[in-house]
């Protein structure tokens, strides 16, 4: 039987949505309108089926097993604490303060918060273009989050912004929720720090907006210990001459699920994503993007690299669209694995569907393991075989971590996703 | 430097290999005392990059009979990583090419594996850097290959010079040499075996394997060594290595037709 859920499975999916939902604080706030809409859609679809191509190889065991209620109180303000002192020239936000994440900080030059009006008009929107408004980690977000950060990028912002979000200890489920609108040349550069540990589920949806020639460096390190949970989402809609940099690490979630949707409305635009993800101990890690051209001559250059361990398993699903409007289109897509263990699995598809004619697309994914010829190199010169397979393990993440923005090292993103500190 | 007084750091004894169940090395015997230089001269495929191999400790060869002696203890006991920190060291015929591994660091982690089995204290960073800054002299490298991942877009010489700047780090008491001097134009090979004669001293020893006899004109062997079919036929002076020159492979291969028919 492939993946079809049991009819027990369904009432149990069914009856975890239940609670959860039971659980949840009544709608309430800017953003009550949108719980409604999201709770809802959950009591229809409780979670998604691994029928559903979408989620064919995405087991859903280790989110059931979390009975997540919404920490109530966002986070007592201790938490804080154990982070490392932002870089220089970086601004941190606490996007579970319990009260204004803005509270005693000022926004850099360039950057300004959208008001109740236009955040009702602008959320949603880019969801909307990149069809996933009914796509469910969304409607769980949608559901649950008591706030949204809605910030406008009118101009050349010369720090990075830095979002720091923790969901510490059992039963504690944390929506984030973040708008970006960056106006024609405006351009910004955002850290995104995302934390879990004990029975808890975090939930991410990102929604960006690129004016014509505007640029939004993203990146996200996504840390997990234990039973944690994440599922997120990156809708982003770019505009001509528009350039997205979006490079992704995680490690450390039993399970994570990572959305990127990009739609270049009109072509001509650049997408990078970049994206890292490590499996080990029972954990399951998953990148499921989508990048559309709805017009000529767009870009895209990715690379997903991921490393299984243990009885880890890493799925990376690439789905590229380039209908008959997007002639001209150079998008180039990678996907290289390093398997460590026999138990460790890999599944990596790409999924090209292409109608232009005149374009360029290539693709390819490689699953590797360690090289004996690599490591004796290495233990022929002392270093033990532990630290020779660290070493090559490093060297293959390296190449991504190093797109992150300068402002992730305070975080050693490397000993981090290595388990190292 | 021969001195029959000299302690035998490496002793070879009647040691056979084989590789994917084919056997290669079929009883080698090869004694290197401190001060010595050894040259191991042989065509292609008679077994010389194996028998390096099997003493660094490479997993895809296996001992099936003999043993070796490494200043007295049964080195094929030892991990690789232990061999090479109590000094034996191999100069790569192909250096493996590692990507995203810092080269300074890669030298620097190694160097103090050594260092500390030595019982000399581990470098820091910064000490770290002004010692390869001064032992790059020695092969005469751009320090830019620090900066770089290990071998990676190395040409085929810079590769080599790496290696003989690990041996400078490493400062081993045998190193082997595995054709350092294939591929390199004349200029690189008088650099290279430059730093090899500066390294040399009466407490060391160097194991160099080559097909030419160029090496050994600016590197002078104590002993040269014939190996063939997985055997060492013949040992003999520098004046051997010349002989080969002279009469090639020939008379080699028919001494070993002559053995294997014994
Ligand atoms: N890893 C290996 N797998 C299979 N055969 C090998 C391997 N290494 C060496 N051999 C074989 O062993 C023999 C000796 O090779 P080698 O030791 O490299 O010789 P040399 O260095 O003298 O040219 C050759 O026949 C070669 O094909
Ligand atoms: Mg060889």
């Amino acid at each position: 039987m492939v993946a079809a859920m049991s009819n027990s499975a369904a009432v149990a999916a069914s009856a975890w949505v239940t609670t959860f939902l039971e659980r949840l604080p009544a709608p309430v706030g800017e953003l009550e309108a949108v719980q409604w809409r999201g709770r809802e859609a959950l009591s229809r679809q409780p979670l998604p089926s691994r029928r559903q191509e979408d989620w064919r190889f995405t087991d859903l065991a280790a989110l059931t097993a979390l009975a997540p209620a919404l920490a109530p109180a966002l986070a007592p303000a201790s938490e804080q604490g154990r982070w490392p002192e932002p870089a220089a020239g970086v601004v941190r936000l606490w996007l579970d303060a319990p009260g204004d994440p803005l509270a005693g900080q000022s926004l850099p030059a360039g950057l300004s918060l959208l008001d109740a009006d236009e955040v009702q008009q602008a959320l949603g929107h880019t969801l909307a273009t990149c069809n996933c408004e009914q796509h469910w980690p969304v409607e769980l977000n949608q559901a649950s989050a008591p706030r949204v950060l809605a910030l406008r990028v009118s101009a050349v912002v010369a720090p990075t912004l830095e979002l720091v979000s923790q969901a510490a200890g059992d039963g504690v489920m944390r929506p984030v929720r973040v708008l970006l609108l960056l106006e024609e040349k405006a351009s910004l550069e955002v850290l995104q720090v995302q934390l879990g540990s004990g029975s808890s589920l975090t939930s991410l949806v990102i929604e960006a907006h690129l004016g014509r020639e505007s640029t939004l460096r993203h990146g996200l390190l996504a840390l997990g210990e234990g039973p944690a949970c994440f599922l997120g989402h990156l809708a982003v809609e770019q505009e001509p001459r528009s350039l997205l940099e979006s490079v992704w690490a995680s490690h450390g979630w039993a399970l994570s699920r990572f959305e990127p949707r990009v739609v270049q409305v009109d072509g001509e635009a650049t997408t990078s994503l970049k994206a890292l993800q490590l499996a080990d101990g029972q954990q399951l890690a998953d990148t499921h993007s989508r990048v559309e051209f709805r017009g000529p001559e767009g870009q895209l250059d990715q690379l997903h690299k991921a490393i299984a361990d243990d009885r880890g398993r890493s799925v990376f699903n690439g789905a590229v669209k380039v209908p008959r409007a997007a002639q001209r289109t150079n998008a180039s897509q990678l996907s290289r694995n390093l398997l460590i263990s026999n138990q460790a699995r890999i599944d990596t598809k790409p999924e090209l569907e292409i109608v232009a004619d005149d374009v360029r697309c290539a693709h390819g994914a490689t699953v590797s393991r360690l090289q004996t010829d690599e490591l004796f190199y290495l233990q022929s010169r002392g270093l033990s075989a532990a630290v020779a397979a660290g070493l090559l393990k490093r060297g293959f993440c390296e190449e991504v971590l190093r797109a992150l923005p300068a402002a992730a090292a305070p975080w050693r993103p490397l000993q981090r996703l290595l388990g190292e500190i | 430097m021969i001195r029959p007084e000299a302690d035998t750091l490496l002793e070879i004894v009647d040691l056979q290999a084989r590789v994917e169940d084919k056997p290669i090395l079929k009883g080698v015997n090869l004694t290197i005392k401190a001060g010595e230089i050894h040259a191991v001269m042989g065509r292609n495929g008679s077994g010389k990059s194996t028998l390096s191999k099997v003493l660094a400790g490479h997993p895809s060869y296996v001992v099936t009979g003999g043993r070796v002696l490494y200043r007295g203890a049964n080195l094929l006991d030892l991990e690789p990583e232990q061999r090479a920190r109590l000094g034996l060291f191999l100069g790569f015929q192909y250096p493996v090419e590692i990507p995203g591994v810092s080269n300074l660091e890669f030298l620097r982690v190694s160097t103090n594996a050594r260092r500390s089995e030595k019982g000399e204290e581990e470098l820091d960073t910064f000490a770290f850097e002004d010692l390869v800054r001064e032992r790059l002299q020695v092969v005469q490298m751009d320090p830019a290959f620090l900066e770089r991942s290990v071998n990676e877009g190395f040409s085929g010489g810079e590769k080599k010079r790496n290696e003989i700047l690990q041996m400078a780090l490493l400062d081993p008491l045998v190193a082997i040499l595995d054709e350092t001097d294939s591929g390199l134009d004349i200029d690189a090979l008088r650099i290279v075996a430059g730093g090899v004669n500066h390294l040399a001293s009466p407490d060391n020893a160097t194991l160099l394997i080559t097909h030419y006899q160029r090496l050994l004109d600016v590197i002078t062997p104590d002993y040269v060594h014939v190996m063939a079919g997985g055997r060492i036929l013949r040992t003999g002076g520098k004046e051997l290595a010349l002989e080969l020159e002279d009469r090639g492979y020939d008379w080699v291969d028919q001494e070993l037709a002559v053995l294997e028919v014994a």
